[in-house]
């Protein structure tokens, strides 16, 4: 019939069924009411004072959701916190300011805030020009987006999403202007430039986690919880790997990648 | 205001001022600074050095003009290298912006390394989907190399004789500015067990050393130091070398910014208790 | 209804193109290369609405007066290329072609380069031993710059190998964790999206 199936594929297909079962484990207790505690992540506490900054010294707020495209899910995850705080800036008639790279992700983000305005009851509070396309090139984006970031001296930069090298000339040229700056990426390579130039970061599963974070519904929550039993199951496999690689029977554990 | 103060508050015009002139400076004089082999690096050296007369290499170009000083040196660097080996190498390009440097390369070799054109090297040209080529030649190259860039047909290129796939082809060389080795190593490494080598930029390279380690890739030419540590094995010291030592100079002068920004920090500490 | 039928669409497209990636053939082939046909033809139609939107601001600020200058060259960058590519054509030695590569590759390859003088400055600034965890992202900076570099040879020879091993070792066991928690981040946003439980791109 040409369909067959890729075994050597297969450990991953069961290991996010399993991943699954935990996950939908979690939300039904989350809605059962039960208690889930999670500990402060000091860059999304910050998000609310980062916009009331924004409010008070009566500037915007420049949201940049990475310079990926829509399949990358670091711009979903993107696309979904400023959802979240296009929703506080509209709770706080602040400005906000959304350059994209891709008209893809443009299409969405603009939606996105629209929706966010009129979920609060304020969809005039919704600037046509405040979410626009810039360009595809990379370093063009950075140019222009660095020269807004001068011009508009916004009070606060959010950095989420995909980046490449341009993240320490964004992340700096807003540090030059005294913005307040969260970042959040799953770039490796890029962490170490947000890191220094930033006043928070997330880092990598902290930026996928930060939508439920400040969301605050349970259920959304008890996905992190999800998260968190995954990964000791993970680190138990690792340790076993490790010990019984050091003697010498590491073997045994074959039959897990046919 | 203070010594102390103003170490703690040098302008960043100054900073960019003398950064400027630490990278400027050293490439008007000629001098070479010492430099260390590394394993990765060494490895890639050692496993073409090993390869018989007549092998098959791919060398992928996946660059574009903006990651030029660092990737491009690399690129001649192993041409060098290959052409010396008397190797049968495929020049082609997965980046849309590569082809004009792919195709510098592929001169060299003719011009200047003594490569015989369609015997010792073929320049494929640029292909738009990464993963269809790679994957491509895992089946049969002549299901992705119909003719080279200037239209001969793959039957009446002598390089391509007796190559159906990755069996035949000996290594694959990505160097690229972005995450093309880690496509190149997931499908033509994991899918068919060909051998592999990256060389990329500085920051792309801490990426990928995940994957050096678990031996996903032979080696890796890192960065400009990559590409200067490959040009002193192949004895053709060039641009990156002299790269190297502003790069150098630059770290040197940016370290010294920091000390003194430390000691200025501290001091103003000091005084303020 | 109304957000029904999108999270529905959204779950059975996650799950199809979740078994494609398990399932070898022909037809997964088939559905894989169909789908980035579409997806390609979605860009097309989006780019049409971003030029629209990004001319749209542009004209709105020379109207009003505000960054006057940078939004006409914006415009007439926009335009010019587009109209040389349209009518005079984009090959090898074409007006086109060489405004890419004498003015937009080297423009493109100035801004990057922009990065060594910005990495000094965020250096200078950052790179401050306040805490224990400053002091040690000061020294692995002190210890890889200096180490790969030339002068980190002549220091000493095992300066390289130790800078090396610092890329090999610790940096490798902290990027592989942070890869796995980053991992377990996408497949879980992924099954948020898929399952209806995240629907801040609906609301």
């Amino acid at each position: 019939m040409g369909i067959g199936l890729d075994v050597p594929k297969l450990p991953v297909f069961f290991a996010i069924i399993i991943y699954t079962f935990f996950l939908l484990y979690y939300i039904s207790k989350a809605r059962k009411g039960g208690n889930l505690f999670l500990r402060k992540i000091p860059g999304i506490e910050a998000v609310d004072e980062a916009v009331g900054r924004a409010t008070e010294m009566g500037r915007a707020i420049l949201y940049i959701p990475g310079l990926s495209t829509i399949d990358d899910v670091a711009t979903i995850a993107a696309l979904n916190i400023l959802a979240r705080v296009a929703r506080k800036a509209g709770e706080y008639e602040t400005d906000i300011i959304v350059p994209n790279r891709n008209p893809v992700v443009y299409t969405v983000a603009k939606e996105v805030v629209k929706q966010a305005y009129s979920t609060i009851g304020r969809p005039d509070l919704f600037k046509d020009e405040s979410v626009f396309y810039v360009t595809d090139s990379q370093f063009g984006y950075t140019a222009a987006v660095c020269g807004l970031m001068v011009r508009e001296k916004t009070a606060t930069n959010f950095f989420m999403g995909y980046f490449w090298a341009e993240s320490l000339l964004l992340a700096e040229t807003g540090a030059a202007t005294g913005a307040i700056q969260i970042a959040g990426t799953d770039a490796i390579t890029q962490l170490p430039f947000f890191i220094t130039a930033c006043d928070y970061t997330l880092i990598g599963e902290e930026f996928y986690a930060a939508s439920a974070y400040l969301s605050g519904e349970p259920v959304l929550v008890s996905t992190i919880k999800a998260q968190d039993a995954m990964k000791l199951i993970i680190g138990a496999l690792i340790l076993l790997g490790g010990f019984l690689g050091l003697i010498g029977k590491a073997g045994i554990l074959n039959f897990l990648f046919p | 205001m203070n010594i102390w103060d103003r170490l703690a508050k040098i302008p960043r015009s100054f900073i960019f001022l003398i950064i400027g002139l630490s990278v400027f400076l050293p490439l008007l004089f000629k001098f070479t600074l010492p430099l260390n082999i590394l394993k990765p690096v060494q490895e890639v050296y050692d496993f073409i050095e090993n390869l018989p007369e007549g092998s098959s290499v791919i060398l992928s170009c996946d660059y574009s003009p903006d990651v030029l000083p660092e990737t491009h040196p690399m690129a001649i660097a192993l041409a060098r290298h290959m052409a010396r080996k008397k190797l049968r190498v495929y020049i082609l390009t997965l980046h849309p912006a590569g082809t004009g440097l792919a195709l510098d390369v592929y001169n060299r070799m003719i011009k200047e390394m003594g490569a015989r054109e369609r015997k010792d090297v073929v320049f494929l040209g640029y292909f738009p989907s990464s993963t269809a080529t790679i994957l491509g030649i895992g089946e049969n190259i002549r299901n992705v190399f119909k003719a080279d860039y200037f239209g001969v047909p793959f039957d009446s290129i002598p390089a391509f004789e007796g190559v159906k796939n990755y069996n035949e082809i000996r290594l694959a060389i990505s160097i690229s500015g972005a995450a093309l080795p880690e496509v190149w190593m997931t499908y033509a490494n994991g899918r068919y067990g060909a051998n592999v080598v990256a060389g990329v930029t500085a920051v792309m390279a801490a990426q990928l050393y995940p994957y050096y380690r678990s031996k996903q890739f032979i080696g890796i030419l890192g960065g400009m130091r990559g590409a200067a540590e490959y040009e002193k094995l192949v004895n053709a010291q060039n641009l990156a070398t002299k790269g190297m030592n502003s790069i150098s100079l630059a770290n040197f002068v940016m370290i010294l910014f920091v000390i003194l920004g430390n000691i200025a920090y501290f001091m103003q500490r000091r005084k303020r208790r | 209804m109304k957000r029904q039928i999108p999270i529905l669409i959204v779950f059975l497209v996650g799950l199809l193109g979740f078994l494609q990636y398990f399932v070898t053939g022909p037809i997964s082939k088939g559905i894989y290369n169909t789908w980035l046909e579409w997806f390609q033809g979605v860009q097309g139609m989006a780019i049409i609405m971003a030029i629209i939107s990004l001319t749209k601001r542009h004209w709105t600020n020379v109207r009003k007066g505000k960054n006057t200058i940078y939004s006409l060259i914006t415009l007439f960058s926009l335009y010019g290329m587009m109209s040389l590519g349209l009518f005079i054509g984009i090959e090898k030695g074409s007006l086109f072609d060489k405004l890419y590569e004498y003015v937009m590759v080297p423009l493109n390859a100035t801004t990057f380069s922009l990065l060594a003088f910005y990495m000094a400055s965020a250096a200078y600034r950052a790179f401050k031993a306040r805490s224990m965890e400053a002091i040690l992202l000061l020294l692995s900076a002190f210890v890889l710059m200096i180490g790969l570099t030339s002068f980190g040879d002549m220091i000493s020879k095992n300066l390289p190998y130790f800078a090396q091993w610092v890329l090999d070792v610790p940096n490798l066991a902290a990027q592989r964790g942070i890869v796995l928690g980053v991992a377990l981040g996408v497949i879980a946003t992924s099954l948020k999206i898929m399952l209806g439980i995240e629907r801040s791109w609906l609301e």
